[in-house]
């Protein structure tokens, strides 16, 4: 079988600082890494591999230095990385992205076979919108599955896939018909260490790089900034609260003096704790 | 949009992209809100955003319509009725059978159908599970755009929708426009928005649309449900009276002093980020923008800075208590009330003075 993984390199938000005079976002030298969820998309994308053999392609649309999040991801046992990267492409939301991943996917399968499975992470740590995988699957006809928490069956002669899906009160099991893009849980596996031999081919292994035009995109002002139509027109800082926090005296007994301030500024509480109190 | 903003002034090359909006467009009116209804139940997110769509749609002196899709019978017409009494002008509904449980096939069918009838200029949906399933399919089927997880909505003086989420990373906002393309596109997630007040109003009227479709159109089956156990569900996003600790406090057993606390008091407890990421706290107990929002009566956070994402997770509460050992801590910005001094010595002295105060016998109760 053929598997596409999408992945998505962003900063390492553990690393991002604010500037404190600018209120912007300090991005040099903050470190890129592939986007979190996206490690158990490209899991559960190796476990099927290895149970029904074929390949596994990684797919990221991002500037030539998304090259490193690529190569971690064959170090982990991916058999294939390809590349979208041109300047087109930049300013793009979540419609142009679909657009220009759902065309490199078309041209992915006419070069190296149909995927029966796409898959994406639940979302990103950066744009964190969640709507490239439905998009991704809409544009190219595919049935979709989000908030995938674990793929129980997969029939590769019925063509059928049965997974479990989150919903907000409960499991929603599913069947559904191949090609099909899933959206993976996080936390439903753990992203496997790569092999010694993984990780020697991976630092020479040739990355597939396509342009736009390489990619087969026919219309160049659905990419990027052009494509897109939604518009950032204000980025701005929160407005501070006009009155300050009051802040409590510690005095001799801090917890009595912050449990009276409480209670004088919010009289009903007391007797609305009391009873919630009582219900424990 | 990936690019990051260079200075938190206007992106004005952006704003300068404004065009005439394309004369095919100019019928799309009224605001719409889709009423998300499961196995039932109608997720409290719709009514919160049937109480921004009716500020908007008075804002544009349009009408205000809830979109209900369901399976015939009981719940899907009082979902109808209930609309009218959370502000709705109309309702466009599709009851089928079919429609019984979500998929998005038959969702997205039913919901891009009447779209492309009756033309909307704004669509809100819940930033939820199904929300967020629905509301990618539908934005791209119809090609327009969709902003996410919004914390504000608002329309500008040429009345489009203004679209503020929070900005990766940084302590910034950003508003976001669908300029050229209708629908308008937005999600919110649940509690952002407070609820409206339900007033008891009479149905009014209700146009239905028929979902054109037969069961061996949809693929996807849905073999079976397993509801969760409701222990198993923290009722966190709706609770009264909300305890949270952060990296503040040092340790997974120091964690414990805001559980107990919330035992005192009858709260839930929540985390911020970071403790969900050392797995110190469950994913579900997480406040803020990529967790739960909460709207709480009370709301107590100890060792927690304040970071913008989780500041918007937060700033419906009522009352915000901080505390936090250092006093430049961006949550006294926000936070009404604060006490500059050490969480890990004040919980405790907390959960005794709370539980004397609440129920004289209570310590007694425990300690048997
Ligand atoms: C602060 C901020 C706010 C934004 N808000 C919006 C908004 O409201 N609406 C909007 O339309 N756009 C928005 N964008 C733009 C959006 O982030 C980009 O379009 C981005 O390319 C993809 O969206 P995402 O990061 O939200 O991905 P998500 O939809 O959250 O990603 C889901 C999955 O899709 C895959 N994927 C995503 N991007 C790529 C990629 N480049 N290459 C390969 N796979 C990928 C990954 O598997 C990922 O796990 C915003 C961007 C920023 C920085
Ligand atoms: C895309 C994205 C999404 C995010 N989503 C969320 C989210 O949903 N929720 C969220 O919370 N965060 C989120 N974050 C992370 C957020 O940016 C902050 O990193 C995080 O909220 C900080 O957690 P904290 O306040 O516990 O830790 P810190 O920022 O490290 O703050 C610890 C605080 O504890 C105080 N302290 C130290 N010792 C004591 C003591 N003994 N007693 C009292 N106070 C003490 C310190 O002064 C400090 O203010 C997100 C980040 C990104 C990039």
């Amino acid at each position: 079988m053929h598997i596409v993984v999408c992945i998505k390199q962003v900063p390492d938000s553990a690393q991002i600082r604010v500037h404190p005079v600018t209120n912007t976002i300090m991005r040099q030298g903050v470190p890129t890494i592939i986007n979190p969820y996206d490690l158990f998309a490209l899991e559960a994308a190796l476990e099927l591999r290895d149970q029904f053999g074929g390949e596994v392609t990684v797919l990221t649309m991002g500037p030539p230095s998304a090259e490193d999040s690529l190569r971690k991801a064959l170090t982990f046992g991916a058999d294939r990385a390809v590349l979208l990267t041109d300047r087109f492409f930049a300013g793009a939301d979540t419609l142009a992205t679909t657009y220009a991943l759902a065309t490199a996917i078309r041209k992915i399968s006419t070069e190296f076979g149909a995927p029966d499975i796409v898959f994406t992470g639940k979302q990103t740590i950066d744009g964190d919108t969640a709507q490239v995988g439905p998009g991704i699957a809409k544009r190219l006809g595919l049935l979709q599955l989000t908030y995938v928490a674990r793929i129980s069956a997969l029939d590769l002669q019925a063509r059928t896939i049965d997974a479990e899906r989150r919903s907000e009160g409960g499991v929603q099991m599913l069947r559904t018909r191949l090609p099909c893009l899933v959206t993976m849980l996080e936390a439903t596996n753990q992203i496997r260490r790569g092999a010694m031999a993984d990780a020697l081919r991976a630092a020479r292994a040739p990355i597939v790089k396509w342009s736009a035009q390489e990619a087969g995109v026919e219309d160049i002002s659905k990419c990027g900034l052009r494509g897109s139509p939604t518009i950032v027109k204000r980025v701005f800082a929160p407005a501070a609260r006009s009155e300050k926090a009051a802040l409590i005296e510690v005095g001799e007994q801090p917890a009595e003096a912050l449990i009276d301030a409480i209670f004088k500024r919010q009289p009903a509480l007391e007797t609305e704790l009391a009873a919630l109190a009582r219900g424990y | 949009m990936s690019t990051a903003p260079k200075t938190a002034a206007p992106a004005a090359g952006r704003a300068a992209t404004k065009k005439e909006l394309p004369e095919h467009f100019k019928a799309y009116k009224h605001v719409w809100v889709f009423i998300e209804q499961e196995r039932g139940q109608v997720h409290p997110v719709s009514w919160e955003l049937m109480g921004a769509g009716r500020k908007l749609a008075d804002k544009l002196k349009v009408d205000l319509a809830a979109v209900v899709i369901g399976p015939e019978g009981e719940a899907t017409q009082s979902a109808a009725a209930e609309s009218f009494c959370y502000g709705a002008d109309l309702v466009y509904m599709v009851a089928d059978d079919l429609l019984a449980d979500y998929r998005n096939e038959s969702y997205t069918k039913a919901l891009t159908d009447v779209v492309n009838t009756y033309k909307p200029e704004i669509l809100l949906l819940g930033a939820t599970t199904l929300g967020r399933d629905l509301a990618g399919s539908v934005a791209t089927t119809l090609l327009t755009g969709l902003t996410a997880d919004c914390t504000e909505l608002d329309v500008d003086a040429d009345g489009s929708l203004a679209a503020t989420r929070p900005t990766f990373g940084g302590s910034l906002l950003c508003t976001i426009y669908t300029l050229n393309y209708r629908p308008q596109m937005a999600t919110v997630r649940p509690r952002v928005m407070p609820m409206p007040e339900r007033l008891t109003r009479p149905v009014g009227r209700i146009v239905s649309h028929p979902l054109s479709l037969v069961e061996d159109d949809i693929v996807t089956k849905v073999l079976s449900f397993l509801p969760d156990r409701d222990s198993a569900k923290s009722n966190l996003a709706y609770a009264d009276v909300v305890v949270a600790g952060g990296l503040g406090l040092g340790s997974p057993e120091n964690f414990q002093l805001v559980r107990q606390l919330a035992t005192v008091i009858g709260a839930e407890y929540g985390c911020s980020r970071p403790l969900v990421q050392k797995g110190w706290v469950t994913s579900d107990r997480q406040i803020g923008q990529t967790g739960k929002t909460i709207r709480p009566k009370l709301y107590i956070a100890a060792g927690i800075s304040g970071a913008i994402q989780h500041r918007v997770g937060v700033e419906g509460a009522d009352l915000i208590v901080a505390i936090n050992t250092d006093r430049n801590a961006p949550i006294f910005d926000f936070a009404h009330m604060g006490i500059v001094t050490d969480a890990i010595r004040l919980l405790p002295a907390l959960t005794a003075a709370f539980q004397a105060r609440l129920s004289p016998h209570s310590r007694d109760r425990i300690a048997s």
